[in-house]
């Protein structure tokens, strides 16, 4: 084996072993720095739940495309062709004869519409756009608008644009609360790794005066702070899973009494994966700031 | 080997402990540095082993101007040497077989290559035997001759050494110095920092004699 992958294989097995060697030491930390990093994961993931919340709400994402009362049928298809090269989009059309129909089953209207000498509603398409974005559904409905016999282009912006505010309100406030915790990482690495420097004094002179290099000295606490951090990122996730299992069914029932059904997603892997390489990186970091400044006392 | 030119260390607040030294070391000599507390044996053991650097002067150690030498490349000079203290700088939290590996680690060793090499280097002072023990278990003389397996383990061109018989009985210190006299009669050059006789009169006058910091 070549020096540099056993010096590094070596760097950690110390580290594993200096994790194992203060179990309850180890778990207070993990436990430190998997709370710290379950708040913002599971603002995370109650965002992206809302988020699919506010994809799968009906119609409030929909644009309603109003032909002119005396477009063509050869007009009402040409309008058809241009939404169907819209590719991202489900396109339904409602035929004017089809919402009178509509109409007349209300109750309310029934004698109002029996009134009417002819049909005044015009031909329609509901459309619903792949991408909810208010700037595209707000571009998209100005396109539309300019089309030839389009009377009228509807969205209900207003409702996706306070939507879409919440959810960026809800991301700043996550990543804010991601930032304050992931600096607890870093100071909780920190302080860990400054007592093991001091405890592991002896051997950082005795192995400086024998010939160790700074990387020799410093890749143990590097590797102890990344597993560390990862090992908290991973207990973050069980803790948001665990949450989240908990919150299942009540969730459900509360959807349940709206009339439809509501099933929260838990992470990815990837997403799990994300977590705890973020919690190595900050753990990384936490260690690298601590050694230097612990290093110094020995120079 | 070592070639020392006006040598000059003055520490922080005026104190001189050396002052303007010359001399020049052969390769597979064995020298001894002497002199009485305080006359600078410490501090030219610590020049030469990089520990410290020099006020002014030049040091050359093996053709490198050790006076010139980035921090990055210190590290790789002392693995040049084998380096053994009065208090012998021992790990007390592992066996003596780990505190010998020590040094083959920091080399890059598997730790297989490791562990036999650290083995024949115990079973040459002599403590083979004593491999699993911790430093603390073992006697002063043992300890100083596990010192010593620590140092020539990764076979240095220099051994280095700053009063290693200055806490011994006079059998350990004996068994001490005949150690140091193999490695030096299989090539190894050996510099001493002493002030006991017993190395004087081994060394038959390769001695550097200083006073308050004065090569005499």
């Amino acid at each position: 084996m070549n020096p540099w992958l056993s010096q590094h294989r070596a760097a950690l097995g110390l580290a594993l072993r200096r994790l194992w060697a203060t179990p309850f030491n180890t778990l207070l930390s993990l436990l430190a720095i998997g709370i710290a990093l379950t708040l913002p994961a599971f603002g995370y993931v109650a965002l992206d739940n809302l988020r699919e919340l506010g994809r799968s709400a009906s119609g409030v994402q929909q644009i309603s495309l109003f032909m002119e009362v005396g477009a063509t049928k050869a007009e009402v298809a040409a309008i058809e062709n241009r939404l169907q090269a819209l590719s991202t989009a489900k396109i339904t059309f409602v035929p004017r004869d089809e919402a009178l129909k509509r109409l007349k089953k209300s109750e309310e209207m029934t004698e109002i519409v029996a009134s009417l000498p002819r049909n005044p509603l015009p031909d329609a398409f509901i459309v619903d756009p792949a991408d909810t974005a208010p700037a595209t559904l707000e571009a998209l409905r100005q396109e539309m608008a300019g089309w030839p016999k389009v009377a009228h282009v509807q969205l209900d912006s207003a409702w996706v644009k306070r939507f879409d505010a919440f959810l960026r309100l809800g991301k700043l406030a996550v990543l804010m609360l991601a930032g304050l915790f992931g600096a607890g990482l870093v100071a909780v690495t920190f302080n860990t790794i400054r007592l093991q420097v001091m405890a592991q004094a002896a051997e950082i002179e005795v192995a400086r005066m024998i010939g160790a290099t700074d990387a020799f000295i410093r890749r143990p606490f590097y590797y102890f702070g990344a597993l560390q951090g990862a090992l908290g990122g991973l207990l973050a996730a069980l803790l948001v899973l665990g949450a989240l299992h908990l919150l299942a069914t009540p969730i459900g029932e509360l959807a349940a009494l709206y009339g439809g059904s509501f099933t929260l997603h838990a992470p990815e892997g990837s997403e799990v994966m994300l977590l705890a390489s973020l919690g190595a990186l900050l753990g990384w970091l936490g260690a690298q700031l601590s050694v230097s400044l612990s290093l110094r006392s020995f120079d | 080997m070592i070639v020392a030119s006006n040598l000059t260390k003055r520490y922080p607040g005026g104190y001189e402990a050396l002052r303007d030294i010359s001399f020049s070391i052969d390769a597979g000599e064995m020298v001894l540095i002497t002199g009485h507390s305080g006359a600078g044996k410490t501090t030219l053991v610590k020049l030469i082993a990089s520990i410290e650097r020099p006020t002014s002067g030049s040091l050359v150690v093996n053709g490198q101007n050790l006076s010139a030498l980035r921090r990055s490349a210190i590290p790789y000079v002392r693995r040049h040497f084998g380096l053994i203290f009065q208090d012998q700088k021992l790990l007390f939290d592992r066996s003596a077989l780990d505190n010998v590996m020590l040094p083959l680690h920091i080399a890059g060793l598997s730790h297989k290559d490791a562990i036999r090499r650290a083995q024949a280097a115990l079973d040459k002072v002599g403590l083979l035997a004593r491999e699993k023990a911790n430093p603390i278990a073992l006697s002063g003389g043992e300890q100083q001759r596990l010192a010593i397996a620590r140092a020539v383990v990764n076979r240095p061109t220099v051994l280095l050494a700053d009063e290693p018989t200055a806490n011994l009985d006079q059998e350990s210190a004996q068994d001490i110095l005949e150690l140091f006299a193999d490695f030096h009669r299989v090539g190894v050059t050996v510099v001493v920092a002493t002030h006991d006789q017993a190395w004087v009169e081994y060394c038959q006058g390769n001695v550097l004699r200083l006073d308050h910091g004065r090569l005499i």
